[in-house]
């Protein structure tokens, strides 16, 4: 069977990673397909799994009381989506859906949580990956409500 | 056609009294969005000759209410219609978008340094506005449309507060529609039913197809936008001495006499409003990249 190696290997987020490392987090890595308007995750529930989108464009959603639903960032082709499997309480904090048919590659959590226990390594290099992207997220959200555009004496 | 190089210095108003408003008539309106508008003005008997260059600006006077700088957002060089894309802000922006067909403003221009676009020629082209920035950056898109075989790749990234507020909607889409230009529209928040991307601007530049290190970039936006956008390019291998930006801090005169923006030993009116960012950088205030 072909395995999902060579794919990771060009994601960014996988970039530069070692061999024996990506061979591991391969080992709980499968496809995924999702439908134009299907939910991938819902504020609140476990989440166990990550994505990376090949091809499409994933949609992070969130319901403020009196205003309805509101998109605040979309994820496409090479991106993340999901970090909430990384750390306790492993819950959903937003709705994830796709906004046009999307493919991804599923990774996931539990899986690479086991192999993180006997591989401290492994699990240091993925921490200190998503504490990276983590951090690019936090800052968009900042300028987001530095409301850029607008007018700034 | 005009000719642009960095550094081009104000080439000036078209002739006559630079402190003296020509009357232009407006030809035609077009409402962009619920805060934004385009005036097409015409010289009030007959054609003049008027030309531009990408990036410059004109005076607007509505009569009884002020003046205020206004870049040109229509394509550049000789033209018989002067066009001006405008958000209404205040008084006079806010009286400018009252007018009607055939009513008649105050026009002196066109003033200011331009983007270099001939300094450009062999690079790929990065466009990055924010906002009402796309208007003083389209006459640049223009021009290196027209032009397409002398440039590399051209990208345009724009950055809206939300849907409604998209300047040139079908015109981007005729932008997006040709095969020889990348274009990326993103929003800062949407509801249900938008399907483009949803975040900030800078975030569309490390997904940007081009060369960093063959690129020149052209931002346009409120301040605080240009500094992130900037920095964001110069993350992705842009150096600050190939971007550059327009300062549309406020104005009078447009000649360099009143020293209402002077901003450090440059005047913007004059000297600017298109500046390379390393040289007008420690003027603003902002910390080395
Ligand atoms: C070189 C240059 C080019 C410009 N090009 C355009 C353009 O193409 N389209 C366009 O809509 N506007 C443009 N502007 C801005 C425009 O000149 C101002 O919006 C206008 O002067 C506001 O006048 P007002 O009387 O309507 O509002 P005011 O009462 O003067 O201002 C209303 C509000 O807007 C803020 N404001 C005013 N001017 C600016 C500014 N320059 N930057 C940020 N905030 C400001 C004020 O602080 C105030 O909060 C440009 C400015 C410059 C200097």
């Amino acid at each position: 069977m072909q395995t999902l190696e060579p794919i990771l290997a060009q994601i960014p987020l996988f970039q530069g990673m070692r061999p024996e490392h990506l061979k591991l987090i391969a080992g709980c890595a499968s496809n995924a397909r999702f439908d134009a308007g299907q939910f991938i995750g819902r504020q609140g529930e476990p989440a166990d799994k990550f994505w990376i989108v090949r091809q499409g464009r994933v949609a992070l959603e969130i319901h403020a009381p009196g205003r309805g639903a509101l998109t605040i960032m979309t994820v496409a082709e090479n991106e993340v989506l999901g970090w909430s499997w990384l750390l306790a309480p492993h819950q959903w904090h937003f709705d994830a859906y796709a906004l046009t048919a999307t493919r991804a590659i599923a990774l996931d959590g539990k899986c690479l949580r086991g192999k993180f226990a006997s591989d401290h390594e492994l699990g240091y290099e993925l921490m200190s990956r998503f504490s990276q992207l983590i951090v690019q997220r936090l800052e968009a959200t900042n300028l987001q409500l530095l409301d850029l555009y607008g007018d700034h004496d | 056609m005009a000719t642009t190089t960095e550094d081009a210095g104000p080439p000036g108003p078209a002739g006559g009294d630079p402190m003296r408003p020509a009357p232009f008539r407006v030809a035609r309106r077009v409402v962009e969005t619920h805060d934004v508008f385009t005036l097409w003005l015409e010289p009030v008997g007959g054609p003049g000759g008027f030309s531009s260059q990408p990036g410059q600006f004109d005076m607007l006077y509505a009569f009884g209410a002020g003046e205020v700088p206004v870049s040109l957002s229509g394509p550049p060089g000789p033209v018989k219609q002067v066009v001006h894309t405008i958000r209404a802000v205040g008084p006079v922006t806010q009286s400018l978008q009252r007018l009607k067909r055939g009513d008649v403003v105050g026009l002196r221009g066109p003033f200011g340094s331009a983007w270099p676009v001939s300094l450009a020629e062999g690079s790929d082209v990065v466009l990055v506005a924010g906002g009402i920035g796309l208007a003083p950056l389209r006459p640049a898109l223009y021009h290196v449309l027209s032009q397409r075989e002398r440039y590399g790749r051209i990208v345009l990234l724009y950055g809206a507060r939300t849907p409604r507020d998209i300047l040139f909607a079908r015109e981007i889409e005729t932008w997006r529609g040709r095969f020889d230009a990348d274009v990326e529209v993103v929003v800062d928040r949407a509801a249900p039913g938008w399907h483009g991307l949803v975040g900030v601007v800078t975030t569309l530049v490390p997904r940007a197809h081009f060369d960093p290190h063959n690129a020149v970039a052209f931002v346009c936006g409120p301040e605080l936008m240009m500094t992130f956008t900037v920095r964001a390019l110069a993350h992705h291998g842009v150096v600050p001495a190939r971007t550059w930006v327009s300062l549309e801090r406020n104005m009078k005169c447009a000649v360099g006499f009143c020293g209402h923006c002077q901003l450090g030993p440059t005047f913007i009116c004059r000297d600017g409003p298109v500046y390379r960012w390393d040289r007008v950088a420690p003027l603003l205030g902002v910390r080395e990249l």
